[in-house]
């Protein structure tokens, strides 16, 4: 990377966002990290460039974020696996705020950085989807629903924007060695696990690599893609 | 990457062939460059392990390859536009040819490379589609047909080595400024760029970026995936 870009990193304490952090300081990005919580990330205040414990939910508070208007780069993990359980079995709170964190939270980011990317002309946004939201799991309505929208988002917006020199992607990781994932039902991950072709988990790093080809320079055509990172699983 | 590799890169005479054997190369890698013309090769002969001008549609010819069985990276760009016209039109001599030297040739290189990657326990393989493979192009059925098999076979072997190291992967461009767009007529030409939203062909050093990711380490667990670089278009 030729220019020293600005990186905001949602879900940054853990999981695939404390793995995006550490690959874009390694590519020598300033990264602010946000998080509701801010967990593995205060053993790195000094690399950062901040560290922001904000509800990506809570759209004023990501508003008022420092310099938000200035990102040339943002890395969306912030997520919760909501409710393991059927449908009919599934609160109507829980419901909700499953949607509020996965979908609205990203909303409210893009609509944060986005303008600002516009206006300098140039922008890398890659939004952490997942093989549910292609595939529907089951027993994770909530979850798959809130990742289906994720991506067919990231269509919409990166095709606004096409021209503007700011691409906006997805990734479609399959279950991924995560703390979000070490809370899911045994049950509900062994059926995960056993639909990976791989027959592994994936590492947070793996989907990071991934995450850090598609904020660079390297990555100049392609917007509005969903890149599945599935071990074999994804089939479109 | 630690390690040069020795990489095999057929349609190597022109367009993202060439493209791709620049960035192998530019990854220190030992390059044997196929076509069946040695076309833009010659200019960096030096550079290269070999020229081998051979028909991929030929598996005794591609099993002839010296080292054929020591290749540790594949990158499958050989390809022809095929006939240009409404399917009732197509001949079968034409329509067997597109298949032969897209499809056949793809397998026959993989028939005679991923035994020894197997054995070695590494090997990249990146078979070059095309969103035609995933839509369908009016006007382009043995081309939209064969890429929608090398999407299809690159899946099944994919699954068939997923536990072995060895990763294939298929990419999907939209229009790109090559050599094969010489049938085109500029009325399909304007077309096809009136389709990509961000309003421009690909060219071929963007699609050879993204191959190199696909080939690297850095690829861990994408593996019969299909991603597209399509400027926005691909819906899927």
């Amino acid at each position: 990377m030729t220019v020293e870009r600005r990186a905001l990193v949602t879900g940054a304490g853990s999981g695939i966002g404390a793995a995006c952090v550490d690959r874009l300081l390694s590519d020598g990005c300033r990264v602010a990290a946000v998080d509701l919580h801010a967990g593995d990330m205060a053993d790195r205040a000094d690399e950062l460039e901040a560290i922001h414990e904000v509800d990506v939910t809570d759209a004023a508070a990501v508003r008022a974020i420092d310099g938000i208007d200035r990102m040339d780069i943002v890395v969306q993990s912030a997520g919760v696996v909501g409710p393991n359980v059927p449908l009919l079995e599934t609160p109507a709170d829980e419901w909700e705020r499953t949607l509020r964190v996965n979908v609205t939270g990203i909303f409210n980011v893009m609509q944060a950085t986005v303008g600002g990317m516009v206006e300098r002309g140039w922008g890398r946004v890659v939004n952490i989807a997942s093989i549910a939201g292609k595939e529907g799991n089951p027993n994770l309505s909530a979850y798959s629903t809130s990742k289906g929208a994720v991506i067919a988002m990231t269509k919409s917006v990166a095709k606004e924007l096409a021209t503007t020199g700011v691409i906006v992607n997805s990734i479609a990781p399959a279950v991924i060695a995560t703390p979000m994932n070490l809370a899911t039902a045994p049950e509900v991950l062994d059926y995960m696990l056993s639909k990976i072709p791989m027959g592994r988990l994936g590492q947070p790093e793996e989907v990071a690599a991934l995450v850090g080809w598609l904020c660079s320079e390297d990555c100049s055509f392609s917007t509005g893609a969903c890149y599945d990172i599935s071990g074999g699983r994804a089939t479109y | 990457m630690t390690a040069g590799r020795t990489a095999l890169v057929t349609g190597a005479g022109s367009g993202i062939g060439y493209a791709c054997v620049d960035r192998l190369l530019a990854g220190g890698h030992r390059v044997v460059g196929v076509d069946l013309r040695a076309g833009r090769m010659e200019d960096r002969a030096g550079d290269l392990q070999a020229i081998v001008e051979i028909d991929v549609a030929d598996a005794g010819a591609v099993n002839a390859i010296e080292g054929i069985d020591e290749i540790d990276i594949v990158v499958q760009c050989a390809a022809i536009a095929g006939p240009v016209g409404p399917l009732t039109g197509t001949s079968p001599d034409d329509w067997d040819r597109a298949m032969a030297v897209n499809v056949s040739g793809v397998v026959n290189v993989m028939r005679a490379t991923l035994g020894g990657m197997v054995e070695r326990g590494w090997g990249r393989v990146v078979n070059i589609a095309s969103i035609a493979g995933k839509e369908g192009n009016a006007h382009q059925s043995a081309y939209s047909a064969s890429k929608g098999a090398v999407i299809a076979l690159t899946k099944s072997v994919a699954k068939e080595l997923a536990t072995t190291g060895v990763l294939i992967n298929a990419v999907a461009p939209t229009i790109t400024n090559t050599p094969l767009l010489g049938p085109a007529t500029q009325e399909m030409l304007d077309f096809m760029v009136s389709r990509v939203p961000m309003g421009r062909m690909c060219e071929p050093e963007e699609v050879a970026a993204l191959v190199g990711w696909l080939c690297s380490e850095e690829c861990s667990f994408s593996t019969g995936a299909c991603y597209d670089i399509t400027g926005g278009r691909a819906t899927y």
